[in-house]
């Protein structure tokens, strides 16, 4: 919809990304665009302008550019992603991480794996995604510097990521060991192609497995379990649940109870699949 | 920019998204649904692959080639640059021969994606119709051609293409907001309440008043303050008189409190901002059973049912019916249940569902000088969404005090309506900002407006009593249903009324009760809504039927079959129904028939298995499988009165021209009234134009409600299109049923101008009937729901135009769907928490089942050459039969809708055990 501001400055160079009073960061638009601009914001700094590389692989790692689109992320790492093996075996989950947004592919031509990460929202599938992954995040700072977050790190509450105003998610990093990994994803929604309600992804590293949970949780729970110890894994579940009544997150896509019972489902069957073969 | 293969060198403004720069352009064929990216309707092709253009910051897009469905065909993928402007692209030919839209308006933006899109297309996520229940989509994609061409004078009972498919698949045909902005056009913005009940103090628009760009704001000091109803019937004492344009007293959160009138929308919003205003809150109530209460706070204190037609505002009470009825020899409710072998007692809910028609509500209002030259005073245009502009107009021209020869109200084509555009609720805003600034006035509504500020559907609560003897057969029938009508009246008492009429009237007992009340909150109003109350009330009572079976161990439509009525059989709701309902035709036995059969057949093969369940155990292991069955009958015209007019005219091209007042908003009637005047004429079908919904050019029309368009307004068609056929052949000594272009020659020669007319009354009325059936399998793990089969046989008549009736029926099961299972208005406090369709979940393809549609044999000797309507009733019996499928599968009957996953999960009480 059209926002109601004054200014849009289109950034080429890191002094553009120093915002101004009532300014705020645009990566695809596909979430600001699509609600009134809260109180005060004014302007808007487009990062798309800054003509990162969406992402590149070598032999230490893969990167993200914050303006790589979800049809780039789709259509690059996720088609080298696998099921049988090969060095990128992990990014196999890459497509369904990104179907499992609401959003059609016609959005993901636009939207941004920066801004999704930056919205910090339960249903942000790429929060997901890039914890499994143990993926680091690369953050400018304001002052001209970087430093780092670790991307199961980086949402602190439902929707609220710990970036300070100016901030910008410059890219993601994932090493070549994890890329190697074996990795698994489950997800459940109140309908077929609805907001996702729960969300595991997983990855197996060494005798151990990583178990992220997204959507049904305000915040992402990376539960390390070793591999088929599903009495370990209903342990971990049941120490969420004793955190009380905000443990498990609730909205209208689908009550606490239900989502609590469903994560639990996708995480022994995410934890089956990533079990000896 | 390069739009459909135009420059366009304007600038975009700071933050505007690319759909409203290509509209401003006069793209129009780029529609709203959203603004939001939920809906794809103003999907286009941005340098070849399609985006949702609301979404699409327009500064980025300076340097692109768009391209919208108007230029699809010459500019799309594999189009001729050179080709006719109006070629259509292949993928629109498909839509145009499978019929595959309704309304319409999402199908420029479905086009776009399906063009854009390599093969295969998938499920369309991003993609929203409300109208066809997407099986006609299906089939556009997968090229199958649901049409025909009908020879001259065979055109009833075919499956004629829709007068304007062309214009709508392209994106031409004009939506309300769609002509070309007049010059000076104003835009509306209106501050909603924020409390849910609350007395202005104090408000002051002065700073609005000043601010830039702003023509007038408008207080509830200044409007007048006569009370109305934002119902249109008919009788327009139908509906309670509670409501003022602007009144100081708020009654919902998101009631109009201020308007600001500028020269962008922008504007309009900054003045808003400046509207200074005091509230003295107030006790707010918003369970109507406590609403009822002694004490509950009262919410329209002091109305009267003589003076306001409010039962009892003393209790908040704005309609009841309290009647018992036993045939004689029989000694009423109580005394029969405790004589019975078998008794069910139980209650049903039913959920806040919005319309979601996918045209929002919008109008533009302006004055214009006299019809008759030198007519001093200037005449009100209101071009809106609506299905009753004749209502709509004798209302303004009470509410502003004009004559109505000086209000001229106009339906384009509207986005669908499902009841929700049988209100007025936009039109006298911009009527009286065009009259008080001498502009033309726009106000669009958002689509969050949508879910704040407008009526949904009546959440109800039903209490059922029912008994039967040994046999099955009923013994007594009571319901208890208490509907909440949220802040106004309007269509309380209808929806009331018509809700326990035919639900209690299809069932023969000897004993009936029926206790409705209608009951204000503090909550967003509740209005009409496809189906008109029958939908609720049918689902508790087909729910208590199915229990009865069960408890009796009788087979489900046999036990229906034993006591639903048969012609001669009186109407009996709390009492015998007299009027002029009648028996014009009955296929209610058949279509019980033809469903348990259809259920009863090899069924076709299940989908794949969801990814979640490893494939060995689909239907195994924690699936359940079920089958149910639901029945509805309703009237096939709204009661007390249905007027409408038509004319048919000899044009001056030899063509027939068709004026009628009614409105086209999907529904398919300007197909069937070309169809029915095509027929009786002995011509092609696209030798008649119908011409609608303008109260300056047609005679009148009650409107588009109450299913009425093509039994109403199609039997005045028949009746005019009969007459001029007499005169035409007495004037042309028989030429008329010769070849066709002597028709022609003849008629643009001798015979234009030549007209004729009727009218209908609509009276008297049939009753036609839905029975549906579903085999489902639910999960008990997870509450998931799969629709293994879905049937549904309608008793419409002799059928008109089997395409259009399937997609009314497709469409109804559809939007049924989503009641039953998905659709929730959630509201805490008073406040719509889902105001987005993100949030909402109105279903998409990839929800909706096929449904196998299947007719009765009837010929119903009062509609149209044999036929009934048939377009709110598809929905009525869908959402009893998924819930009495369930029951069936799982020994648990959910009584609540929606049937989401999570809450039948919880009903089932289902343990997570792996
Ligand atoms: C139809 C639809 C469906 C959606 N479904 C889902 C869903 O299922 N789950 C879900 O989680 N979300 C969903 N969203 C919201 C959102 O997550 C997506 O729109 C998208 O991921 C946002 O990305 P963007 O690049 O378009 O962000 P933008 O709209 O450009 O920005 C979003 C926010 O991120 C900030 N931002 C953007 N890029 C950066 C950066 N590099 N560094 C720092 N800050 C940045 C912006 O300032 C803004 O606050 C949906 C949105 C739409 C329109
Ligand atoms: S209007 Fe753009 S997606 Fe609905
Ligand atoms: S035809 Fe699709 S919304 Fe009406």
């Amino acid at each position: 919809m059209d926002l109601d501001i004054d200014t849009v400055r289109t950034a080429r160079t890191r002094a553009d990304c120093v915002l101004r009073p009532g300014e705020v960061f645009l990566g695809g638009g596909t979430f600001l665009y699509s609600e009134p601009v809260p109180a005060g914001v004014t302007g808007l700094v487009d990062l798309t302008g800054m003509g990162w590389e969406p992402w590149s692989v070598d032999g230490s790692g893969l990167r993200v550019a914050g303006t790589c689109t979800l049809e780039e992320l789709v259509s690059g790492p996720g088609a080298l992603g696998t099921d049988t093996g090969g060095p990128y075996r992990a990014l196999g989950i890459v497509g369904q991480c990104v179907a499992a947004l609401t959003l059609s592919a016609k959005v993901a031509r636009t939207a941004t794996v920066g801004g999704n990460l930056a919205l910090g929202l339960p249903a942000g599938s790429m929060v997901g995604l890039f914890a499994a992954l143990s993926a680091r995040a690369v953050v400018w700072t304001p002052d001209g510097g970087s430093r780092e977050v670790a991307v199961s790190d980086l949402v602190t509450r439902a929707g609220v990521v710990e970036l300070a105003r100016g901030e910008v998610i410059r890219e993601i990093r994932v090493t070549a060991t994890v890329l190697r990994q074996r990795t698994a994803f489950r997800r459940v929604s109140l309908t077929t192609a609805g907001r996702t309600a729960a969300m595991v992804t997983g990855c197996r590293a060494g005798d151990g497995v990583a178990l992220v949970l997204t959507a049904s949780v305000p915040v992402p729970h990376v539960l390390l379990v070793r591999a088929n110890d599903h009495d370990g894994l209903d342990r971990r579940l049941g120490w969420i649940t004793g955190l009380g009544d905000g443990a498990w997150y609730e909205d209208t896509h689908g009550s606490r109870e239900w989502r609590a019972a469903m994560t639990r489902r996708l995480a022994h069957e995410a934890l089956d699949e990533l079990g000896d073969v | 920019m390069r739009i459909d293969g135009t420059e366009a060198t304007a600038e975009p403004r700071p933050g505007q998204c690319l759909r409203t720069y290509l509209r401003e352009q006069g793209a129009t064929a780029v529609k709203k649904g959203c603004d939001a990216g939920d809906c794809g309707a103003c999907t286009v092709l941005l340098d070849g692959a399609p985006v949702q253009s609301c979404l699409v910051p327009a500064h980025r897009a300076a340097d692109a080639e768009v391209v919208t469905a108007a230029g699809l065909g010459r500019f799309g993928p594999g189009g001729d640059p050179d080709a006719d402007p109006e070629a259509l692209h292949p993928v629109q030919r498909a839509f145009v021969e499978a019929a595959a839209f309704q309304c319409g308006f999402c199908t420029a933006g479905l086009v776009c994606t399906v063009a854009g899109t390599p093969p295969p297309v998938g499920e369309l996520k991003g993609n929203l119709c409300r109208c066809t229940g997407y099986r006609s989509i299906r089939d556009a994609l997968a090229g199958r051609v649901n049409t025909e061409v009908a020879e001259p004078g065979q055109a009833f009972g075919r499956a004629v293409v829709a007068p304007a498919a062309a214009r709508v698949v392209s994106g031409r045909e004009a939506y309300t907001l769609d002509e070309p902005a007049p010059p000076g056009l104003l835009h509306v913005a209106v501050l909603g309440s924020p409390h849910p009940h609350a007395r202005i103090i104090r408000i002051d628009a002065t700073a609005a008043r000043r601010a830039p760009g702003v023509h007038l704001v408008l207080t509830h000091h200044d409007v007048p303050d006569t009370l109305y109803s934002t119902a249109r019937h008919e009788n327009r004492l139908d509906d309670p008189d509670d409501t003022r344009m602007l009144d100081p007293v708020l009654r919902f959160v998101g009631q109009r409190v201020a308007v600001a009138v500028a020269e962008t929308p922008r504007q309009a919003r900054a003045a808003l901002a400046l509207v200074d205003v005091e509230y003295e809150t107030l006790p707010a109530v918003f369970d109507p059973e406590a609403a009822r209460q002694p004490g509950a706070p009262l919410i329209h204190p002091g109305r009267t049912p003589d003076e306001h037609r409010v039962a009892d505002a003393s209790r908040n009470v704005v309609a009841q019916l309290h009647e018992e009825y036993a045939e004689p020899g029989h000694g009423g409710v109580d005394a029969a249940l405790a004589a019975s072998a078998a008794t069910v007692e139980g209650t049903w809910t039913t959920d806040r569902v919005n319309h979601v028609a996918l045209e929002t509500h919008g109008a533009r209002a302006w004055l214009s000088p006299g019809p008759s030259a030198g007519a001093e005073q200037p005449v009100l245009h209101v071009r809106t969404s609506t299905q009753v502009p004749f209502l709509v107009r004798d209302e303004l021209a009470r509410l502003l005090d004009l004559p109505e020869e000086r209000v001229r109200v106009v339906a384009g084509r509207v986005g669908g309506g499902f009841g929700g555009k049988q209100e007025l609720l936009v039109e006298d805003v911009v009527a009286l900002a065009a009259l008080r600034t001498g502009r033309p006035v726009q106000w669009e509504l958002s689509r969050e407006q949508q879910f704040t500020m407008v009526p949904c559907r009546h959440p109800m609560r039903i209490g059922v009593r029912a008994g039967a003897d040994a046999d099955g057969h009923l013994t007594a029938l009571a319901i208890d249903v208490l509907a909440d009508t949220g802040a106004y009246g309007n269509h309380a008492p209808g929806v009331l009324f018509h809700g326990v009429h035919e639900s209690m009237a299809v069932y023969r007992a000897p004993n009936k009760r029926v206790d409705a009340e209608s009951v204000y909150t503090n909550n967003v109003p509740s209005g009409a809504f496809r189906g008109y109350g029958l939908g609720q009330v049918q689902f508790a009572i087909e729910g208590a039927i199915d229990e009865l079976a069960a408890r009796l161990g009788i087979d489900p439509v046999e036990m229906r079959r034993r006591n639903v009525i048969r012609p001669g059989d009186p109407f009996v709701v709390g009492r015998p129904v007299d009027g002029d309902l009648e028996y014009g035709s009955y296929g209610l036995d058949q279509c019980l028939d033809l469903v348990e059969e259809a259920l009863a057949r090899e069924p076709s093969p299940v989908e794949p298995p969801p990814a979640v369940e490893p494939v060995e155990t689909w239907l195994h292991g924690e699936w359940s499988v079920g089958t149910g069955v639901a029945l509805a009958m309703i009237a096939t015209i709204p009661p007390r009165g249905h007027f409408t007019h038509a004319r048919v005219t000899v044009g001056a091209d030899g063509d027939f021209v068709v004026d009628v007042g009614t409105a086209e908003f999907g529904n398919g009637t300007t197909t069937v009234h070309a169809q029915i005047a095509a027929t009786e004429l002995g011509v092609p079908v696209d030798r008649v134009r119908v011409r609608s919904s303008d109260t300056a050019t047609a005679g009148y029309d009650t409107g588009a409600f109450g299913s009425a368009g093509s039994v109403v307004a199609g039997l005045a068609v028949q009746r005019a299109a009969q007459s001029l056929k007499t005169t035409l052949d007495s004037l042309s000594a028989g030429h008329l049923s010769g070849r066709t272009d002597a028709i022609a020659q003849i008629a643009s020669t001798q015979l234009a101008g030549v007209w004729a007319e009727a009218t209908h009354d609509g009276s008297p009325r049939s009753v036609a009937f839905n029975v549906h059936g579903f085999r489902v399998a639910v999960h008990r793990g997870t509450g998931e729901v799969r629709i293994l089969r879905s049937v549904h046989a309608a008793d419409a008549g002799v059928v008109i135009n089997p395409e259009q009736l399937r997609g009314q029926i497709d469409g109804g099961v559809g939007q049924a769907l989503g009641s039953a299972m998905t659709e929730r208005m959630v509201v805490r406090d008073g406040v719509v928490v889902t105001r987005t369709l993100r949030h909402y979940r109105m279903p998409q393809l990839s929800d909706v089942p096929v449904t196998e549609v299947l007719f009765a044999d009837t010929v119903d000797r009062l509609g149209p050459r044999g036929a009934k309507s048939m377009s709110e009733a598809p929905y009525n019996p869908v959402a009893p039969a998924l819930a009495n499928a369930i029951a069936d599968a799982t020994g648990v009957r959910p009584r609540d809708l929606p049937i989401q996953r999570d809450r039948l999960w919880e009903l089932l009480g289902a343990t997570s055990d792996r």
